[in-house]
């Protein structure tokens, strides 16, 4: 299968003085596919994706973007946006000021998107000549990813892009992401919001103290996972209780009245749900206790289940 | 197996042209309330104070030119340019150029215009021309305002210069755009070190105090009996030396020492500035451009280039005197006087005599006999002598002089009253201010070339 590639790192060592920011790092992203980043605090996430956005050189490996070699210079090839550390407003300009002050930096024949279009696309049409001192966190954000939008980009860099978003703010971004995806833009987002990175991401990057601890799609992380906790809601507590007693790899971590909760690799889970629906018992909820994303972030990156749930 | 192929290749990085993130940083400027209020004011304020002095009828004597604000309108602007030189321009340079660059790390945006920009330098052109144009359009507000509200109260009439010769009303509209033009130096000079200020201290206060600092520092200076080249080696002293201007003849060494010592500390400060932000790590969020190794990079040089400065400076200002002789200050006193006098017989309406018939003369004396008629104080007294055509009497005029140490002296006519003893004199059309009663003057404090 040929994968086209927005973003082809390969070794990629970044220091800060005496510390290793990003310690032989290999990234590879697709054209088209949402890529995410994940690692705890300090992980070098931020300084990845400023790699990506041309706001730094690597000190040692390649990086390509858009099939252009990144140099010793600062500035990433045409076609790559978006925004580390938050999205950069001036508050004292409107949303719309804000967008036609960077459309006019880019000039009329930039092949800019239209300032409305953008603006409804992340949903603050309504609020779009009010000035950006009275915007809260999560429509700063929207209006960080119109700015980024505004430029049409082929691959879009994302930090916490999530942060401060209600539900409505949420769907709005997650809508117009999935829409760029489809439409064969690359996407690379960081986040700390597990149901987000699972709802959007087709691949993920798990790093830790500057290293790449697992890279690939979201099902082969949770095919190379271990065990995972499972909440299982059934029509007959008990006898769903005596059947996950008896059925190989499953062990009952958890007997509530109402709801058990297994632990068990996923074929063993397979088989369980099986011989409950052969018991006559109904299933009417099953679902990890903690996701496949957040289990494996935990284990990769060292971090103790227990104090997370 | 998977075989990678990259997507069609992306033209290499076209960074924004300096036109286009120029017009993006003024935008930015002139959206900010305070710098729309700095404009309003500097366009409206010395206009409204100009007009306002000219209806009352105390003037602001202690200020250069105040003395003749009543007189002709072209003393307005040259009163706002003391002020300007003194407190608006350091503090408009503070808030104009002093914050250029530190806006952007207190907002957290510069990652955000690094990204849309795509060249450090280029930001950095567009930021100091942005900041420029706008300090430029303030500077501008002040001179024409000044101008405009002077010749609107009073009118277009003849200035009296340092030497009390009269200056045309052409003549003084083009020195006094001179004077304008010369304070641009040394304002360019602090928005120099607004800019260093602003890279090398990011979001600390201190920054955006600097050139405001540093002038307080410099007027402080100025004030201090100091040598004449150390006096000259300071980036502010065209912000007094523009004095030089209307003297007859004209103080022009002073005066170009002291604009092109401040254009040589602009270029100085702004390349360093430079140096220092695109050195700058934008993707470390512990750096936010301020550090101990920033400061230090951009205040050795500075130190080293006052150094020189006063190195090349001094053994041609004289060495260690302060400039100010028994014979300038007796020179001085006595062109003005004779130049004066000439305006208070035009007044009385008596004949006219020339300075050639009058014949001034100065014998000045500074405190006991102990001390040395020499250098800045408030204890010289001059006895100024004189003659009429006709009359072989020889007229004489006491004066105390206050010398500042840069060489602007205030004369207190001490007596005869008829003279210069007190303030108005009686004309055929009633009282009228007595020009040798009080009057400004200027010491030049380079050797005299005359004098071998």
């Amino acid at each position: 299968m040929d994968t086209l590639l927005a973003v082809r790192a390969s070794g990629i060592t970044k220091c800060f003085g005496d510390v290793v920011a990003l310690d032989g790092v290999d990234l590879e992203v697709a054209q088209g596919g949402i890529h995410g980043l994940v690692g705890p605090n300090g992980a070098g996430k931020t300084t990845l994706l400023g790699l990506l956005l041309g706001l730094a050189v690597a000190d040692r490996g390649s990086l390509e973007i858009l099939r252009t070699p990144v140099g010793r210079a600062l500035a990433a090839p045409d076609g790559v946006a978006g925004f580390v550390d938050g999205p950069g407003l001036y508050p004292s300009l409107t949303a719309r000021q804000n967008l036609a002050a960077l459309a006019a930096l880019r000039g009329p024949g930039a092949g800019t998107a239209g300032i409305d279009e953008v603006l409804d696309q992340v949903g603050l049409t309504d609020v779009a000549d009010d000035r950006a001192n009275g915007f809260s966190l999560g429509m700063r954000q929207r209006l960080g990813l119109a700015a980024a939008l505004l430029t049409r980009p082929r691959l879009l860099v994302l930090d916490e892009p999530s942060n401060g978003l209600d539900p409505a703010g949420k769907r709005h971004v997650h809508g117009v992401l999935n829409r760029l995806a489809a439409e064969g833009t690359a996407v690379v987002l960081s986040s700390h919001r597990m149901d987000d990175l699972e709802a959007l991401c087709s691949e993920v990057t798990i790093l830790a103290t500057g290293r790449v601890v697992f890279s690939g799609p979201l099902g082969k992380l949770a095919a190379e996972n271990r065990e995972l906790d499972y909440r299982i809601v059934t029509s007959d507590p008990a006898a769903a209780r005596r059947v996950a007693a008896g059925t190989p790899g499953v062990r009952i971590a958890d007997d509530g009245a109402e709801r058990l909760v297994v632990r068990a690799p996923v074929p063993a889970l397979d088989e369980l749900v099986v011989r409950l629906v052969g018991a006559g018992v109904a299933v009417r909820e099953l679902a990890p206790v903690v996701s496949p994303l957040e289990a494996a972030f935990l284990a990769l990156t060292d971090q103790p289940q227990e104090d997370v749930r | 197996m998977t075989t990678a192929t990259a997507v069609a290749a992306a033209p290499a990085a076209r960074p924004v042209s300096v036109r286009r993130v120029y017009r993006f940083e003024l935008v930015k400027l002139v959206s900010q309330w305070r710098i729309r209020l700095l404009l309003l004011a500097c366009w409206l304020g010395p206009a409204l104070f100009v007009a306002a002095v000219g209806r009352q009828s105390t003037l602001p004597t202690d200020t250069l030119f105040g003395r003749w604000m009543h007189a002709t309108g072209w003393a307005g602007p040259l009163v706002t340019l003391g002020f300007a030189g003194s407190w608006a321009l350091p503090l408009l340079t503070s808030v104009v150029a002093g914050d250029v660059f530190a806006a952007e790390d207190r907002l957290g945006t510069w990652r955000h215009l690094l990204v849309a920009a795509r060249s450090p330098r280029r930001i950095f052109a567009a930021k100091a021309l942005a900041g420029l144009t706008v300090l430029l359009l303030l500077v501008a507000g002040l001179a024409v305002s000044g101008a405009v509200g002077g010749l609107l109260a009073v009118g277009n009439h003849p200035l009296v210069g340092l030497d009390g010769r009269l200056l045309a009303p052409g003549d003084a509209a083009l020195r006094v755009l001179l004077a304008w033009l010369c304070a641009l130096a040394p304002t360019l000079a602090l928005a120099g070190i607004g800019l260093l200020g602003s890279v090398a201290l990011g979001r600390n206060p201190m920054g955006l105090l600097l050139p405001a600092l540093v002038a307080l520092v410099m007027q402080l200076a100025q004030m201090m009996p100091l040598p004449v080249g150390v006096r000259l080696a300071l980036p502010g002293y065209a912000f007094l030396s523009w004095n030089g201007l209307f003297t007859g003849p004209a103080q022009l060494g002073p005066l170009l020492i002291g604009v092109a010592v401040a254009l040589a500390w602009a270029a100085a400060t702004t390349l360093l500035a430079r140096l220092l932000f695109l050195r700058r790590d934008f993707t470390n969020p512990a750096h936010d451009g301020s550090g101990r190794r920033a400061v230090a990079l951009g205040v050795l040089p500075l130190a080293a280039l006052l150094a020189v400065t006063v190195g090349v400076l001094a053994p041609a200002a004289g060495g260690a005197g302060s400039g100010i002789g028994q014979d300038k200050v007796q020179r001085s006193v006595a062109t003005a006087f004779a130049h004066l006098y000439r305006l208070q017989t035009a007044e009385l309406n008596r004949p006219d005599v020339t300075e050639e018939q009058l014949r001034a003369t100065a014998a000045c004396d500074k405190g006991s006999s102990s001390v040395e008629p020499e250098g800045p104080g408030n204890d010289w007294r001059c006895v100024v002598t004189w003659h009429l055509p006709g009359v072989d009497a020889t007229g004489t005029a006491v004066y105390q002089l206050d010398v500042a140490p840069d060489g602007r002296f205030v004369a207190d006519g001490d007596g005869p009253k008829e003279v210069n003893g007190y303030f108005l004199v009686r004309t055929p059309t009633g009282d009228a201010p007595n020009p040798l009663w009080q009057f400004d003057g200027n010491v030049g404090l380079l050797p005299d070339p005359s004098k071998g």
